[in-house]
């Protein structure tokens, strides 16, 4: 049979799939850099926007099992445990009942607004479920955004389809434009009725997704590209991928690291394949941001999770209790509008603010930082809403920000073993603390509501000094007030001493 | 003639899609191939298609009871290499 690459005969229908992609990612302040249409777009997604995502939720539906490609980072003997997490079986839901539990979520979380569809295969190579879903929701909850994940090989073949539904955000993995390379990460695909091995294979599968690429973005569809880093492999390729992919309209390049436990039975994992060091990941991620806003807060989550970004609620909407709800979705919309446009409000509020702070602040000679000053990592627990409102032994994850005299960036988030979880029954306390501390490495302070006196001396001991201070405070000003006070003490002056001069 | 699947389907639905005489169906513990309506894609395609896209290594068998997807011929991991880390899992 003749290959017809770039023509799709026969394609579509039959894709199977591979892990989709998740569908977070974010970051504030170069959202500037967007244009007014693509910003009005993403504005209250929270996937996209780093502000956005303490304050909205997204879902996902897994009603696509079916793959057409294999990635070595994927085991279907388990999920997918790049971009889903491992270890924990989806419900696979019938369109039918996605729609039921999108419903009753959207009713009992309004800040919900997003909801995605992004495996546990390809849902583009389920096209059958997939599309179900898809206009079932956009009959009975238009308020809800759809997005969806892909590999791209079916991604030609399914553009009309979505562009009729209305779809506004794809995601495509793309881990390589080079085929050489791709035959190291993609051992096969199923294509035109058969299974397709090596560059071959990956040829195809590159050529299926620039054209998805680029077919989109003629649609007026914005599109996301996502890459896993997997050192040796394609860490260096992947600057060429953000700036083609970037040239070819993607909005937003998302580098997200490999996971690779041996645990999980992927290739990688079982052949030893290493994940990249959060240092090597921020440096990557660093070189493919350029004027793009990038995606730090992405939580890679998995394909059925619930909730705001880095929580899941998927377990108080399982089908047994959802088919106990008696929803009135028409009357959900009204609270739902009025309670976007409450958090709209105070997004822009937050805003004004911000404006009218740095207008302030600019003339305030006091408060210039010198532009040699060193800059400071800082953790931050937060349970939502921009501030700095969690216990530290409650956070399962930490925000990283960094202060510079450029301002306050936000870099990532990072997982913890939570080593209490309200009450002491927790026997090995000690060990999984020093796990916490582990995750903060790097870091010079960690902001909190609160913290226990013995995690406090332990953090002390790590050279991570506690913060409760600036408890409740948002984010980004109390990172900087604790940078100008840390100048202003001299903290920074072991690597900096020219910061001795600074008042704050 | 006919193929079967056995109990390491992981009920993907990937070859219940794909299979042109709707000759899979869904059973209680995983998917399962009719023998009655199995053709082995004679007339329709080359390669059976359920065994062309199965992700799953020993799934599927053709009608002498051989896997037509040998162990690591889909994921590329040496079988030997599997077990040592398997091995190395469970003693743990
Ligand atoms: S061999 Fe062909 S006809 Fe038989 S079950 Fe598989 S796909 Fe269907
Ligand atoms: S493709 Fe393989 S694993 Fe998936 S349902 Fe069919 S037999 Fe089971």
């Amino acid at each position: 049979m003749q290959l017809n690459v770039l023509g799709q005969e026969n394609g579509g229908e039959a894709a199977a799939s591979s892990c989709a992609s998740g569908s977070c990612g974010s970051d504030n302040d170069q959202m500037a850099a967007l244009p007014e249409a693509i910003r009005e777009k993403v504005k209250n997604h929270p996937c996209y926007s780093e502000e956005a995502h303490h304050y909205f939720a997204r879902m996902h539906v897994a009603v696509a099992p079916a793959c057409n490609i294999q990635c070595h980072y994927c085991n279907r003997k388990y999920d997918c445990s790049n971009e889903s997490r491992p270890g924990v079986v989806s419900e696979l839901l019938t369109p039918e009942e996605a729609v039921m539990k999108t419903k009753a979520v959207a009713a009992n979380i309004p800040q919900m607004t997003v909801l995605g569809i992004a495996g546990p295969g390809d849902p583009l190579a389920n096209p059958g479920r997939t599309f179900d879903t898809f206009r079932m929701l956009s009959e009975q909850a238009p308020d809800i955004k759809l997005c969806v994940s892909t590999n791209g090989l079916a991604l030609p073949d399914a553009v009309e389809e979505l562009a009729k539904h209305n779809i506004d955000h794809v995601t495509i993995t793309i881990n390589c434009v080079d085929p050489a390379v791709g035959a190291k990460i993609y051992p096969w695909i199923y294509w035109n009725n058969k299974r397709i091995y090596g560059e071959k294979a990956a040829k195809i599968l590159i050529q299926q997704q620039q054209k998805g690429l680029e077919m989109l973005v003629e649609k007026g569809i914005l599109v996301k590209v996502n890459s896993v880093m997997i050192p040796g492999v394609n860490d260096e390729h992947l600057k060429e991928v953000s700036r083609i992919v970037k040239e070819k309209g993607a909005f937003l390049h998302n580098v997200m690291p490999l996971i690779s436990e041996a645990e999980h039975g992927t290739f990688y994992g079982i052949m030893g394949q290493r994940g990249p060091e959060p240092e090597e990941l921020q440096d990557l991620q660093d070189a493919c941001a350029g004027d793009m806003n990038m995606m730090r807060h992405c939580r890679q989550c998995r394909a059925d999770a619930v909730g705001l970004l880095g929580e899941d609620r998927g377990e108080e909407f399982t089908l047994d209790k959802i088919a106990a709800m008696d929803i009135d979705y028409d009357s959900a919309m009204k609270t739902r509008a009025v309670v976007h446009a409450g958090i709209m409000e105070e997004l822009e509020e937050k805003e004004e603010k911000r404006k009218r702070l740095a207008a302030v602040n600019v003339p305030a000679s006091a408060d210039i930082i010198p532009e040699d000053t060193r800059p400071v990592l800082m953790a931050v627990a937060t349970s939502g809403g921009g501030l700095i409102n969690q216990h530290f032994g409650h956070a399962e994850e930490f925000l990283i920000y960094e202060a510079s005299p450029k301002g306050v960036r936000f870099i990532s988030h990072r997982k913890v073993d939570q080593y209490c979880i309200g009450g002491d029954t927790c026997g090995e306390k000690e060990s999984a603390l020093a796990g916490s501390i582990r995750a903060l490495k790097g870091c010079e302070s960690v902001l909190c509501s609160k913290i226990g006196y013995e995690p406090w001396s332990l953090l002390e001991e790590a050279g991570i000094v506690p913060n409760g201070e600036h408890a409740m405070e948002p984010i980004e000003e109390a990172v900087m007030a604790l940078y100008k006070e840390m100048i202003a003490s001299g903290a920074l002056a072991e690597k900096a001493p020219e910061a001795e001069s600074i008042s704050a | 003639m006919a193929l079967s699947i056995v109990d390491s389907c992981v009920n993907c639905w990937a070859c219940y899609d794909v299979c042109p005489s709707n000759a899979i169906y869904q059973s209680s513990a995983h998917f399962k191939i009719n023998p009655k309506k199995c053709t082995e894609c004679e007339g329709d395609y080359a390669h059976p298609q359920c065994a062309s896209i199965c992700p799953i290594e020993e799934t599927i068998l053709d009608a002498a009871g051989e896997a037509i997807n040998p162990l690591g011929s889909l994921t590329g991991i040496p079988p030997e290499k599997m077990k040592e880390a398997m091995d190395e899992i469970q003693a743990r």
